[in-house]
C-alpha cells in the first residue's frame, strides 16, 4: 500500500521487546527468585551465549538489564535470577506464573566458551546472586563436557539461605564428573557444616594451581580481593573473566549510559578479561 | 546553480510545504528554533544560530517508541510507526550538518536505530552558508567550512538573491519541485558568490576562537586526560543542569520511560543529560557521584571516547551553542584553553 | 575592582577565610564564571564587573560544608537570597565572611546581542567602576553602542534597592536602578482575557527545553532530591511529554517557591530560551502582598514566612474563589 520502501533495510527496531510469559518462579533465597520466561506461544524468546543480557521491563514501571543465567543448551526456556533490591526488582518479585512482562535482548559479548575458553580447565568464583552469569557457562560447559578440563566452582554467600541454586548445585553439579564444588558462607551458622569464612580468603586456602582461566562474577569488593588473591596466586590478569553491571537503557551501545572510557559496557562488554579493565578510567 | 529573490522566499517555502512538511528557523516568543512552516510563521533565515539545533528534526526530543496494551495478564506490543513521509529542512548550517553526521556514526552503526534512519532517509537538507559568523563560533578548527555547506542543496544568502546549488540526487529532486520558482544563476552569480565565500572565511579568520588548538586532544588521550587535576578547576561553577546537552547538535544520549496513558502505556525515549545527577544512578549505586566526574565524561566523551570509535573525527563541531547558553558561563572551549594552559599536560 | 582584589588577599593572608568565592575573568569579554580562589596568586583572575550577574548565595549552600570560612561576593539583590537560605537552614552564616559588592545593574548579554550587536571583541563601560552610561561595543562588524540601561537585565529595571541586607563589609558603590514597576507585567497579564493568558503561557512554555537550569540556579531550590527527579512520580524531569507537562513543571515549581522566592531573577537570567519565568513568581509575590500584606522574602533571617505562618487575620481560601 504505501510507496515507502526504505524500510528493507532494518527490520522491526532492537529497542522494541517481545512478550515473554512467566511459566515458573523458584524462590531461590528471600530475596532472590529466578523467572523462567517464553514466548506465549511456547518455546525461547530468542537464542543466546552464556554471558549474554536482556532487557526486562514490566510496562509502566521500568526497565533493566539482567544476565541470562540459563544455559543456551537448554533449548526450552530462559531464566533470570533476580534480586530484590529497587522499584523494577520489587515489582517483578510480585509477579505470578502466568504473567507477562517484556524482554529484549539478547545484547552484549558473552564468555569466549567457543574460543579462549575451549579446552582449558576451568575456575568459576561467584559470590551472592553473581552466580548468575556464570550458572549459565557452567552448565553450558557440563553439556559440553567434552570441550573443556577440569572444572572448579567457589561459590560463596552471606548466609546459607542466600546461596542461589541450591538444588542444582547439589544435585547436578556436585554429582558432575571432573568438577569440584566449594561452597562457602561468611558467617557461622546452625544447620551448615560447611566452609565458613569470605570468598577471597577461602580462595587462598584451597591454593588453586594456575592453569586455569578463573571466571569472576560477584560484589564488586568481593571481585577486587579475588583478583588479588588469584594474582598472588600467580594468575596473570589474562586468565580473568568478569562482568561488569553498570546502568543501562538502549542496550545497543548508543544511549550513552553505561558508557566509560571508549567503551559501552552494554555492547562491548559485559564480559571483559581483567587486562582490558585495567585500560578502562575507574568509573565502573 | 540558480538563485532566487528573497522576497520570493515565501512562495519557495510554500510550494515545497504543499508536498512535504518543511522545518527551518521560526521565531516564537522572541526565540528561533527549528520549526514546521506555517503560512504565517516568523520565519528567521538571519539567524546564525537558533536555540537548539536542527537535530531533533531526525532526533526528537522526547519520540514514542512503543505502546503496550494490557488485556488482564496478556500483553501485547504496537510500534510507533516510522518515518514514512518525506520533509525538508531549510538553513541548516555547516556545523549543525556535521552534527548530524556525527549522530549517523552511533545511530546507523550496527545496530542500526530505525526511528533514526527512517527519518534520514525522508529527510531532505537545505544547507545554508553562514553570512555573518559570530564569535562564539569555533567550527573551523574541526575542519568545517561555513562558507561551503554540503548537504543535499547548499544555499547562500547574497544581496537579497538566494543562490541554491542541488549537491544529491535527494537535492536535485527537491530543485526539480520547486524548478518553476527559480531561475539559472549567471557568470556575474557565479563571482558574487565566489566574493561571498572569501569574505565569509575572511571573517572567520578574525573569529577570536579560530585559532583554538586541539592538540593532545585524541582517542589515545584517555588516560592523560581524565586522570588530569584540571577538571577539578573547572568543573565548580556546574550548575547540573542539561543545558549544554540539550542545546548541542551532537549529545545523542537517551533515556527510554514509561508514559501510563490510563489506555496503554507508551514507551518513549527522550533526551538525557551526563550533566544530571541520576544519569548513571542504578539501584545497587551510582558509579559517577560527583559532579566533577559527570562533568569530565561530557568533554571525555565529545573529545576522546568519541574519536577513539570513529577514527578520530570529534563529537563537538564548534556551534558554540554552548558557549552562549551556559548559565555558569562553562564551555568546552574553556575546558580546551584550560587544558592547554596547563602546559605540561600534553 | 582592585580594592575587592587587595582585600580578599588580606582576608586570606590573615587566615581569615579558607577561600575567596566571586567571578573569574571568561575568555569572552561577557563571559566571566563563578569561581572559588584559594589563593593570592590564583586571584590574578578575578573579575568583578557587568556581567557578574550570577547570584553567588547558592554556592555558598556547598561551601558551607568546606572547612573554614568562605568570602563571598554578593551584590545588594544576592543579600536577600543568602538571608532566605539562612532563614530555611541551607548554608552557615558562620562560615560566610559577607563582602556587600557595590552594583549599579548587571548586563544582558542576551538583550545586547539582540540589538543586532555581533562578532564582538571588546566592551567598554561595562566595568564597576566606570560611571559611563554607554557601553562602546568593539566588534568584526564594526564599533557600536548601547545604553548601559538598554543592556540590562530585566530584574535590574526593577531594583529592589542598593542597600545590602546581611554583610560583614561593604566595598563599592551600589546605585538603585530601577525605572520600572515590578508588577506592571504582571498587571498587564492580569488583565488579560483567559484565552489571551494561556495563549501568552502556552507560547512561552513551549519554548521549554527541560533542562533544568532555572531550578538548578533557583536558590530557593534547594532540596537534595527534586520531586521532579524522583523516579515514583509519573514524569520525566528531563522531556515534556506533552503540552501539559511543560506547564505543570513550571508551575509546580513556582508553587513551591511561593513565599520563599525573593525575586533574584536567577531563573529568567539563565533560561536559554528566554522565558520570562519570574512572572510566575511575581505573580505569587503581587497576590501574597495584597492577602497578606507586604512581604518581601530575605529581607531578615527570622520573620515567618506568610505562608508558613498562620494568623487569625489571615485571608479566608473564599478570597481566593472570589478573586477567580
Amino acid at each position: 500500500m504505501s510507496e515507502c520502501t526504505c524500510h528493507k533495510n532494518y527490520t522491526l527496531d532492537t529497542l522494541i521487546p517481545q512478550v515473554g510469559i512467566i511459566t515458573d518462579i523458584r524462590q531461590e533465597t528471600p530475596d532472590v527468585k529466578t523467572f523462567r520466561v517464553n514466548a506465549p506461544e511456547g518455546g525461547k524468546l530468542f537464542e543466546h551465549m552464556p554471558g549474554q543480557c536482556a532487557m526486562v521491563c514490566a510496562p509502566g514501571v521500568s526497565e533493566g538489564m539482567f544476565s541470562i543465567t540459563s544455559s543456551p543448551t537448554n533449548k526450552e526456556y530462559q531464566e533470570f535470577s533476580i534480586k530484590k533490591c529497587g522499584m523494577l526488582t520489587d515489582y517483578l518479585h510480585s509477579l505470578q506464573v502466568g504473567d507477562e512482562i517484556t524482554v529484549r535482548g539478547p545484547y552484549g559479548n558473552h564468555f569466549p566458551v567457543e574460543t579462549e575458553l575451549k579446552g582449558k580447565n576451568l575456575l568459576f568464583i561467584a559470590g551472592g546472586i553473581g552466580l548468575a552469569p556464570l550458572r549459565s557457562v557452567i552448565n553450558y560447559v557440563l553439556d559440553n563436557r567434552e570441550n573443556y578440563g577440569t572444572v572448579d566452582i567457589l561459590y560463596g554467600s552471606r548466609s546459607a539461605d542466600d546461596l542461589v541454586q541450591l538444588k542444582e548445585i547439589q544435585e547436578v553439579w556436585m554429582k558432575a564428573e571432573g568438577v569440584n564444588v566449594y561452597l562457602t558462607i561468611d558467617r557461622e551458622q546452625e544447620g551448615w557444616d560447611g566452609h565458613v569464612g569470605f570468598v577471597p580468603t577461602y580462595l587462598k586456602e584451597i591454593g588453586f594451581d594456575t592453569d586455569k582461566v578463573a571466571l569472576v562474577c560477584g560484589p564488586p569488593i568481593m571481585i577486587k580481593f579475588v583478583l588479588a588473591g588469584l594474582q598472588e596466586m600467580g594468575f596473570t590478569k589474562e586468565q580473568v573473566y568478569t562482568t561488569l553491571e553498570l546502568r543501562m537503557k538502549c542496550g545497543v551501545g548508543k544511549c550513552g549510559r553505561c558508557n566509560i572510557g571508549s567503551k559501552y559496557v552494554c555492547k562491548d562488554g559485559p564480559v571483559f578479561r581483567f587486562d582490558e579493565i585495567d585500560e578502562l578510567p575507574n568509573e565502573y | 546553480m540558480y538563485k532566487i529573490a528573497k522576497e520570493n522566499l515565501s512562495a519557495l517555502f510554500q510550494s515545497i510545504a504543499e508536498n512535504q512538511e518543511l522545518y527551518l528557523p521560526v521565531e516564537v516568543s522572541g526565540q528561533v528554533n527549528y520549526k514546521a512552516w506555517t503560512p504565517d510563521a516568523k520565519v528567521s533565515l538571519e539567524t546564525l544560530k537558533t536555540v537548539k539545533s536542527p537535530k531533533d528534526a531526525f532526533f526528537p526530543q522526547s519520540e514514542n517508541l512503543y505502546t503496550v496494551q494490557r488485556d488482564g495478564k496478556k500483553l501485547s506490543i504496537q510500534p510507533e510507526a516510522l518515518k514514512e513521509q518525506k520533509f525538508v529542512v531549510f538553513g541548516m548550517k555547516a556545523c549543525d550538518i556535521q552534527g548530524v553526521k556525527v549522530l549517523d556514526n552511533v545511530f546507523l552503526s550496527d545496530p542500526v536505530d530505525s526511528f533514526y534512519a527512517a527519518r534520514r532517509e525522508h529527510g531532505t537538507i537545505v544547507a545554508m552558508a553562514c553570512h555573518e559568523p559570530e564569535e562564539s563560533c569555533f567550527c573551523k578548527v574541526f575542519g568545517i567550512d561555513c562558507a561551503e555547506p554540503a548537504a543535499d542543496v547548499a544555499t547562500w544568502m547574497v544581496d537579497g538573491e538566494l543562490y541554491w546549488k542541488a549537491l544529491t540526487d535527494k537535492g536535485e529532486a527537491l530543485t526539480k519541485a520547486v524548478e518553476s520558482l527559480l531561475t539559472e544563476a549567471d557568470g556575474t552569480d557565479a563571482e558574487k558568490l565566489e566574493t561571498e565565500k572569501t569574505a565569509i572565511r575572511a571573517i572567520v579568520e578574525k573569529l577570536p576562537y579560530s585559532d583554538l588548538s586541539l592538540e593532545g586532544w585524541n582517542g589515545d588521550a584517555l588516560t592523560e586526560k581524565f586522570n588530569s587535576p584540571v577538571w577539578e578547576e573547572l568543573y565548580k561553577p556546574c550548575l547540573a543542569c542539561g543545558t549544554c546537552t540539550f542545546v548541542c547538535p551532537t549529545c545523542q544520549c537517551y533515556d527510554i520511560k514509561d508514559y501510563d496513558t490510563g489506555h496503554g502505556v507508551k514507551r518513549y525515549r527522550c533526551w538525557d543529560s551526563c550533566m544530571y545527577s541520576d544519569f548513571t544512578m542504578m539501584a545497587h549505586g551510582n558509579n559517577r557521584t560527583s559532579q566533577l566526574q559527570r562533568f569530565r565524561q561530557r568533554f571525555m566523551h565529545k573529545l576522546v571516547y568519541y574519536p577513539a570509535n570513529n577514527n578520530g573525527m570529534y563529537s563537538c563541531v564548534g556551534c558554540g551553542r554552548c558557549v552562549e547558553k551556559c548559565p555558569a558561563s562553562l564551555n568546552i572551549v574553556k575546558v580546551i584553553k584550560a587544558f592547554e594552559k596547563q602546559g605540561g599536560d600534553k | 575592582m582592585q580594592e575587592l582584589i587587595n582585600r580578599a588577599k588580606e582576608l586570606l593572608a590573615d587566615g581569615t577565610v579558607a577561600r575567596v568565592l566571586g567571578w573569574k575573568a571568561g575568555d569572552l569579554p561577557y563571559n566571566p564564571e563563578p569561581a572559588y580562589f584559594e589563593t593570592e596568586e590564583s586571584l590574578k583572575d578575578f573579575v568583578y564587573n557587568g556581567f557578574c550577574g550570577a547570584n553567588l548565595s547558592k554556592y555558598m549552600i556547598e561551601a558551607s560544608k568546606l572547612e573554614g570560612k568562605t568570602m563571598v561576593c554578593l551584590k545588594p539583590c544576592d543579600t536577600y537570597s543568602f538571608n532566605q537560605l539562612i532563614k530555611e537552614h541551607r548554608v552557615d552564616r558562620d562560615k560566610a565572611y559577607i563582602v556587600g559588592v557595590g552594583c549599579k545593574g548587571k548586563l544582558d548579554i542576551e538583550k545586547i546581542k539582540k540589538q543586532g550587536i555581533k562578532g564582538i571583541q571588546s566592551i567598554q563601560g561595562a566595568e564597576i567602576t566606570d560611571d559611563a552610561e554607554t557601553l562602546t561595543i568593539q566588534t568584526i562588524y564594526g564599533e557600536k553602542t548601547c545604553a548601559y540601561k538598554d543592556g540590562m537585565l530585566e530584574r535590574c529595571h526593577v531594583c529592589k534597592g542598593k542597600e545590602h541586607q546581611i554583610y560583614d563589609e561593604i566595598i563599592g558603590e551600589s546605585k538603585d536602578t530601577k525605572d520600572a514597576d515590578r508588577f506592571d507585567e504582571v498587571r498587564r497579564i492580569e488583565a488579560m482575557r483567559p484565552e489571551e493568558k494561556f495563549a501568552f503561557f502556552q507560547s512561552e512554555l513551549s519554548k521549554c527545553i527541560r533542562c533544568n537550569a532555572c531550578r538548578n540556579v533557583c536558590p530557593a531550590c534547594s532540596c537534595r532530591k527534586c520531586v521532579f527527579d524522583s523516579n515514583k512520580f509519573d514524569s520525566s524531569q528531563k522531556a515534556n511529554v506533552d503540552s501539559f507537562e511543560e506547564k505543570m513543571f513550571h508551575i509546580i515549581r513556582a508553587f513551591h517557591v511561593a513565599g520563599r522566592c525573593t525575586d533574584c531573577g536567577e531563573c529568567s537570567r539563565v533560561c536559554p530560551q528566554g522565558i520570562p519565568l519570574h512572572l510566575f513568581n511575581r505573580k505569587f509575590i503581587k497576590d501574597i502582598d495584597e492577602l497578606y500584606g507586604e512581604y518581601q522574602a530575605g529581607e531578615d533571617t527570622d520573620s515567618k514566612g506568610p505562608l508558613t505562618n498562620f494568623t487569625f487575620d489571615d485571608a479566608e481560601p473564599s478570597i481566593v474563589t472570589e478573586r477567580g
